[in-house]
């Protein structure tokens, strides 16, 4: 009896979990049509935009949005950085007024569609100048970034003081839930991939890049500050990340491995002129799909959960009985998803460190041992 | 395409922050994490080859031992051996040379013994004689002055007296 009530509970937990982002959106939906309603201004008149709001959850933003809509929005505001040819500015987002107000400092800046955008003395975008500034702000991402790797830096500093504290003793709390996984990427994808003796020096990076798309894509999960931060989700981190073991792979490559690719070994001459060319496309191909795969698999994940919370809001539009009926079905697929995206982000850390670890290992492959590379 | 395109911003953030991390990271996490691994699985490694060590070395003890206390249990048996046999031999000895002895005592008295039943049959024989010629003598001095028949009768006793007593100083 008490073995099947665990399940239950945790089924339960889950969904109350996933449900907690509803009420935010329904006091969203609401006050939106109240506002819109009486200043004439919102271009959706009352409407619920399901593609907006997936939208505005996915992507980035230069302040972190609680709850509300439009001029009754809470959110924390973000520092803006900005470089433009006339100079430096620094101000807090708050001071758009979520987009309503234009900010005067060395130019008249207008937040349009979360971009910052230079207007002249008539409020009309000067699309010229605009494309022009660089915007290193904080934004949520950026927040999200520094969050995760505060978190990272404190569980894993904890641990490995506690390392020093029991030397060659059993690992205790947080230390015995990581130190399997710890050593699982040094075993089973390191020294299978890279070799038993040279795996050493790529260790650093291969931890480090398997603990972060894992932490930010659990962290992506939770819908409340201070995570919510759809990082791995977006194509700038992800890309940065390939970038990073397109870097690796091309630093370490030895002699071998350009042979390989210029000029395939036991291949005639003829097959070459297109195979040189296809393994030349396969450098850059492999951290492509490296990014590609990692962006595209989280995003996904947030858009499916988003549109069966947005289905409940546009069939309540229809009745409200539908949005009830409908909502049942959507918070029971939504837990499913969730478990589902639990074990997504594990296992796309888990494929990103294991395809990295296999480029680095066909990089620095000895010429006597041949091995299939993955793409 | 909005999604497709990354921000210079997030970009420029994430190298900063990711370079940060890593460095910190390896420099006071992963180096220490892995090293402690490293050593702890040496250190199991070594115990358990100390153990299997130790365990082998009892065991060539334990047989050592066993051999020791086969060889002591021999030598043993083998002392017991020898002291039984050396008991019984001397056991023996002691019986054969008492028997020995007691022969000799038995065949020295017996010798003895004749030799003192030879002289003292002579010393009888002697006796005898000398009071028989006594007996004689006085007889015959008194009878000798009567009849002639008396003095037949006496030279008859003499002879056998002296027949007698011939044969007895012979022997």
């Amino acid at each position: 009896m008490k073995i099947s009530i665990k399940p239950l509970f945790l089924l339960v937990f889950a969904a109350i979990f996933f449900a907690s982002i509803v009420p935010v959106h329904v006091f969203a939906n609401s006050t939106e049509e109240t506002g819109a309603a009486k200043t004439e201004e919102g271009h959706k008149a009352g409407k619920f935009n399901a593609g907006e709001l997936i939208m505005e959850h996915i992507g980035d933003s230069h302040d972190w949005h609680l709850w509300g809509k439009g001029e009754h929005a809470v959110s924390i505001p973000l520092p803006v950085i900005l470089f433009t040819p006339k100079g430096f500015d620094v101000f807090m987002s708050s001071a758009f007024h979520h987009g309503e107000a234009v900010v005067s400092r060395k130019n008249n800046y207008k937040l349009e569609e979360n971009h910052i955008k230079i207007v002249n003395e008539e409020g009309v975008i000067d699309e010229a100048a605009s494309k022009k500034i660089v915007d290193i702000s904080i934004t949520k991402n950026v927040v999200g970034l520094f969050f995760s790797a505060f978190l990272m830096l404190y569980i894993f500093l904890s641990v490995a003081s506690t390392y020093k504290r029991n030397p060659d003793q059993a690992p205790k709390g947080i230390q015995s839930a990581l130190e399997p996984i710890i050593i699982f990427i040094r075993d089973d994808i390191a020294k299978s991939a890279i070799g038993p003796t040279k795996y050493e020096k790529f260790m650093p990076f291969l931890l480090t890049v398997f603990f972060f798309i894992w932490f930010n894509n659990m962290l992506g999960i939770i819908p409340i500050f201070p995570a919510g931060a759809n990082l791995t989700g977006n194509i700038a981190i992800t890309g940065f990340l390939a970038l990073v073991t397109f870097i690796i792979t091309t630093l370490n490559a030895n002699k071998n491995y350009w042979h390989h690719i210029f000029a395939m070994p036991g291949v005639p001459k003829a097959v070459l002129l297109i195979l040189t060319p296809i393994e030349i496309m396969g450098v850059f191909l492999r951290p492509f799909v490296l990014m590609i795969r990692l962006f595209a698999n989280m995003l996904a994940g947030h858009i499916i959960q988003l549109s069966f919370f947005c289905l409940i809001f546009i069939f309540a539009e229809m009745s409200t009985g539908a949005g009830y009926g409908i909502g049942i079905f959507s918070v029971l697929f939504n837990v499913f998803m969730g478990l589902l995206e639990i074990l997504v982000a594990l296992i796309q850390a888990y494929v990103f460190t294991l395809l990295s670890a296999s480029y680095f290992g066909a990089a620095i492959e000895d010429p006597h041992q041949h091995k299939e590379s993955i793409i | 395409m909005e999604l497709l395109t990354p921000s210079i911003g997030l970009l420029f953030w994430m190298l900063i922050t990711f370079s940060v991390l890593m460095f910190l990271l390896a420099k006071f996490a992963w180096k220490p994490i892995l090293g402690m691994l490293n050593e702890r699985e040496k250190t199991i490694a070594d115990t358990l080859n100390e153990a299997n060590k130790a365990r082998a070395e009892m065991a060539s003890l334990t047989a050592k031992n066993e051999e020791l206390l086969n060889q002591a249990k021999e030598e043993r048996n083998l002392i017991l051996r020898e002291a039984r046999e050396a008991a019984e031999k001397v056991k023996s000895d002691i019986m054969a040379k008492a028997q020995k002895e007691a022969e000799e005592k038995l065949a020295q008295a017996l010798r003895e013994i004749e030799t003192q039943k030879k002289a003292a049959i002579v010393e009888v024989k002697n006796t005898v004689g000398l009071m028989a010629l006594d007996i004689a003598e006085k007889v015959i001095r008194k009878e000798l002055a009567g009849n002639k028949a008396q003095q037949d009768y006496v030279k008859i006793l003499a002879t056998e007296a002296e027949l007698s007593g011939v044969s007895a100083s012979s022997n």
